[in-house]
C-alpha cells in the first residue's frame, strides 16, 4: 500500500513542477476538478493509512498503562527489539513461510491458470472451484484444515492409515507445524493468483503461438519462450502482492495454532507477535515498534523488487 | 470561476442542512426531557453484560426493578465476550462507561486502580447490606485496598468429573470426598487402556481448571505480594502432579494430543475417564448425547489440604455514571435474594446469594451439583493482578514446554516464576 502512495505522490510532484510556469485559467480549473475527484480516495488514504502510520510511529516511542494512558519513553522499545529473541524467531518464521509459500504458490497458480486457459469442458466450474478458497472466510478455512490435520482423528491421517502409514502430528510437531500452515496458505492463494494470471494469459495475442507453430516449436518451448516472458508484468504484480500478504500472515497462525499451543514459538510470525504484544500483553508501544520494523522490511523488499523488475519483466 | 461558485454554494447548502439538522435534533431532545420533567425525572441506566444466554434473566431482573421504580428505564446491553473488554477499555478511556456492568476477577484490579469504578463501601454500610451473604472468597476478589467495588453476582468452582461407564467397566468405585492424589493416580492407572486410546485422566495445562487448584492443595500459593509460588516447593509439587501424569505414569494423553483434540472433546467421547472441569460445564455435559447419562461430578481430590479455585462475576458501577444513587439502588437489587433466584432458575450460573444455590442445584438433578457449593468452604480466589492476561500468557508459554516434555518441570517453574514476577514488578 505504502509504496503505491509514495509513487503517486512522486508523480504528482513532477507534474506540478512541469506545469507551474504555463498554467492558464483553464488548466487551473482542470486541476481543481481533478483534485476534487481524487479527494475522497486521497482523504481515505490520509485518514486510514497515513495518519495511523504516523500515529504508530509516535506510539512506538511510548510505554502504555491502563485505559489508554501512555508516556514518552524514547527508544526503549527499539532497544528491546534488538535485545529480545522473540522478534528474531518471528522474523525467521516469517521468512521461511514467505520463501516457501510465495514461489510454490505462484508456480502452482501458473500451472493451474495455463491448464484452465484451454478449451476444456466445464472450465468455468473448475475456475470457480479453484477460486472458492478466496471467497471463503479465513476462519472457516482454518477450522476445516485444523480438523483435517488432527493427528488422532483427522481425515488426512485416517487416509494414510489405510496404507499402513503412521501420519505425523501435523499441527503439534514443532518441526512440522510451520510447513503444514504453508500448505494451507499455498492452497488458499492459488485461486486469487490464478484469476490474475488467467487475465494476463488472455492478453497474449494468439499470433505469437501461430508463428511459433509454423516454426515448429513444441509445447514447452512455447511456454518458456512466449508465455512466461509475456506474462512477466502480471507475474511481477502477483509476486509483489503475494510477498506483502505473506509477510503479514496472521489469521492462519492465530486460528490453527493459537496462543496456548506448544508449537506457537515455532510458528509465530511478526504480525502474530504484534498481536500478542498489543492485545494480550497490552504493551502497545512495543507492538508499534514491531509494526514499524515490519513496515520497513516490507518497504525495502518492495523497493528491491521494483529495482529488480528491469532484469526480468518484459513490457510489450 | 462560475463552477467554483456553484460548488461553494452547494457546499454551504449541505453544511447548513447538516447544522440545521443537529440543531433541530437538539431542540427535540430538550423538549423531550422537559416533557418528562413534569412527570418526575426519567432516569435511563445502561447495564452491560456479555452472555446472551443470561440476557433474558437480566431483563427479567431489570423489569422487576422498573416495576418498583417507574421513573427508571434500564437498558440491558449485550456485547459478545470477544469485543466486551476492548469496548469497555475504550469506553473507560473516554469516560463513557455504561452505568453498571459485569466485571471479572482478571480485570477488577485494573479497573479499580484505574479509578474508573465507583467505590461502594460507604453505601454498603449506610444501607446495611449484609456482605456475609456472599462467599468470602468472592468478596475478597472485589475488595481492592480496603474498598468494596462490587456486589458478587454469581460464582463457579471446579469439580472432578468422571465417566461412570468406564469406572464400572474397570470394576472401580466412583470417586468421592475421601479421595487423595494417590487414590486418583491409582484409579487413573487402572482406567488407562492404551490399546483403545483410553486414558485415566486428562492432565492438560490450564490455570483456573488446573494448576491453581493443585498448587493450593499442595499448600502453596499462586501469586502473593509480587511473588509467584510456582518455584516454591509446594507450588512445584502442585505443578508436578500434572506433568507426572503425562510423562512418568503415562495415564494422560500427551499435551500434543490434547492440543489437537481438547480434553472436553476427549471426555465427551469416552476417551478420558476423569478430568477437572468447571461448574459451568454442567450445561454442556447435560446437552451432550454421550455424557448426559454417563458422567457425574464430585469434589476435587486433596493433598496436604483441600483446595479449589472459586471465580465469580461482580456487578459494578462506573465512576462516570450521572446517576450514582439510582445506579446503587439497582446494584443493590441485582445483589438481592429475589434477583439471585431469577438467575438461578436458568441453570447457567451459580447465584452468589446464600441460600439461593438450591434453585441452581434443582435445575439439573442428573449431576451431583451440590459439590460445587460445598467446596466454597475452602475455596481460594482465582488469582489476578492488574495485567493478569500478560503474566498468564508467560505462565502458559513456559509451562507448555514442560507439559510437552521439552523442559524439566523444575526449570520451567523457575522461569515461569521469574517471568510472572517481572510483570508483577512492572505493575507497581
Amino acid at each position: 500500500m505504502s509504496s503505491e502512495v509514495s509513487v503517486n505522490q512522486e508523480s504528482d510532484v513532477k507534474i506540478q513542477k512541469k506545469t507551474k510556469f504555463w498554467l492558464n485559467k483553464q488548466k487551473r480549473g482542470d486541476y481543481f476538478w481533478a483534485y476534487l475527484m481524487i479527494a475522497p480516495t486521497l482523504l481515505g488514504t490520509i485518514i486510514f493509512n497515513i495518519w495511523p502510520l504516523l500515529q504508530s510511529f509516535y506510539l512506538s516511542f511510548t510505554e502504555w498503562g491502563a485505559f489508554g494512558s501512555y508516556s514518552w519513553k524514547g527508544i526503549v522499545n527499539y532497544e528491546r527489539l534488538f535485545n529480545e529473541p522473540d522478534l528474531l524467531i518471528a522474523l525467521k518464521n516469517t521468512f521461511v513461510f514467505t520463501i516457501l509459500s510465495v514461489p510454490l504458490g505462484i508456480s502452482l497458480s501458473i500451472i493451474v491458470a495455463v491448464l484452465l486457459n484451454q478449451k476444456i469442458k466445464g472450465v468455468t466450474f473448475y475456475r470457480t472451484l479453484y477460486f472458492l478458497p478466496v471467497v471463503t472466510m479465513p476462519a472457516a478455512v482454518a477450522i476445516v484444515w485444523k480438523w483435517l490435520y488432527n493427528a488422532d482423528y483427522g481425515l488426512i491421517n485416517y487416509v494414510l492409515s489405510l496404507f499402513s502409514i503412521q501420519g505425523p502430528r501435523w499441527l503439534t510437531d514443532p518441526n512440522l507445524a510451520l510447513y503444514s500452515i504453508v500448505l494451507v496458505a499455498v492452497w488458499g492463494a492459488i485461486g486469487y493468483n490464478m484469476v490474475i494470471i488467467l487475465s494476463g494469459l488472455q492478453g497474449i495475442s494468439t499470433t505469437y503461438y501461430e508463428a511459433a507453430d509454423i516454426d515448429g516449436a513444441g509445447m514447452f518451448v512455447k511456454f518458456f519462450k512466449i508465455t512466461l516472458p509475456l506474462l512477466s508484468p502480471t507475474l511481477f504484480f502477483v509476486t509483489v502482492m503475494s510477498l506483502i500478504n505473506t509477510f503479514q500472515v496472521f489469521e492462519l497462525i492465530f486460528m490453527m495454532i493459537g496462543p496456548n499451543s506448544l508449537v506457537i514459538e515455532n510458528t509465530q510470525t511478526v504480525v502474530y507477535l504484534f498481536y500478542e504484544e498489543a492485545f494480550i500483553n497490552n504493551d502497545k508501544g512495543y507492538a508499534a515498534a514491531i509494526a514499524m520494523a515490519l513496515f520497513l522490511i516490507i518497504l525495502c523488499v518492495t523497493i528491491l523488487q521494483f529495482k529488480l523488475q528491469k532484469k526480468w519483466v518484459h513490457y510489450e | 470561476m462560475k463552477r467554483l461558485m456553484t460548488l461553494l454554494v452547494l457546499l454551504l447548502l449541505v453544511l447548513s442542512a447538516c447544522s440545521g439538522g443537529s440543531q433541530s435534533s437538539n431542540q427535540t431532545d430538550d423538549g423531550g426531557s422537559d416533557g418528562s420533567g413534569g412527570s418526575g425525572d426519567k432516569v435511563t441506566l445502561t447495564y452491560a453484560i456479555w452472555d446472551k444466554n443470561q440476557a433474558p434473566a437480566m431483563e427479567d431482573i431489570a423489569n422487576k426493578f422498573m416495576e418498583a421504580h417507574p421513573n427508571v428505564q434500564i437498558k440491558v446491553e449485550v456485547t459478545p465476550w470477544d469485543q466486551y473488554w476492548t469496548k469497555l477499555e475504550t469506553a473507560a478511556t473516554g469516560k463513557s462507561l455504561p452505568d453498571l456492568f459485569w466485571l471479572n476477577s482478571a480485570n477488577i484490579e485494573k479497573y479499580a486502580k484505574g479509578g474508573v469504578l465507583l467505590p461502594i463501601t460507604d453505601q454498603i454500610e449506610a444501607d446495611g447490606v449484609d456482605m456475609s451473604k456472599y462467599p468470602e472468597a468472592l468478596n475478597s476478589i472485589y475488595t481492592i485496598e480496603g474498598e468494596n467495588y462490587a456486589i458478587p453476582k454469581d460464582y463457579d468452582t471446579i469439580g472432578l468429573w468422571y465417566n461412570k461407564e468406564l469406572f464400572d467397566a474397570a470394576g472401580l468405585s466412583y470417586p468421592d470426598d475421601t479421595w487423595t492424589w494417590d487414590t486418583l493416580l491409582d484409579a487413573a492407572k487402572k482406567l488407562t487402556d492404551p490399546a483403545n486410546d483410553v486414558y485415566g485422566f486428562a492432565a492438560a495445562l490450564a490455570g483456573q481448571t488446573g494448576i491453581y487448584n493443585t498448587m493450593a492443595q499442595a499448600g502453596g500459593f499462586i501469586i502473593n505480594d509480587g511473588q509467584a509460588g510456582h518455584d516454591q516447593p509446594e507450588g512445584l509439587r502442585g505443578l508436578k502432579f500434572w506433568t507426572d501424569m503425562i510423562h512418568t505414569h503415562k495415564v494422560s494423553p500427551t499435551q500434543a494430543q490434547m492440543t489437537d483434540t481438547p480434553p472436553n472433546t476427549l471426555f465427551e467421547s469416552g476417551k478420558v475417564a476423569m478430568m477437572f472441569a468447571g461448574s459451568w460445564m454442567q450445561i454442556e455435559f447435560n446437552q451432550n448425547e454421550y455424557t448426559t447419562d454417563k458422567v457425574d461430578v464430585t469434589v476435587l481430590p486433596q493433598d496436604k489440604q483441600r483446595g479449589v479455585v472459586i471465580h465469580g462475576l461482580g456487578n459494578v458501577i462506573a465512576q462516570n455514571t450521572k446517576h450514582p444513587d439510582v445506579a446503587w439502588e439497582f446494584l443493590k437489587f441485582l445483589g438481592s435474594e429475589e434477583a439471585n433466584v431469577i438467575q438461578a432458575e436458568t441453570g447457567t450460573v451459580i447465584p452468589a446469594y446464600e441460600g439461593t444455590q438450591q434453585t441452581w442445584i434443582d435445575s439439573n438433578p442428573k449431576f451431583n451439583l451440590q459439590v460445587f457449593i460445598d467446596m466454597t468452604e475452602y475455596a481460594i480466589p482465582n488469582p489476578a493482578s492488574i495485567e493478569t492476561r500478560a503474566w498468564q500468557q508467560i505462565e502458559t508459554d513456559i509451562l507448555t514446554k514442560a507439559w510437552a516434555g521439552e523442559l524439566d518441570i523444575e526449570e520451567a517453574a523457575k522461569q515461569a516464576a521469574e517471568g510472572i514476577e517481572g510483570i508483577l514488578a512492572k505493575e507497581k
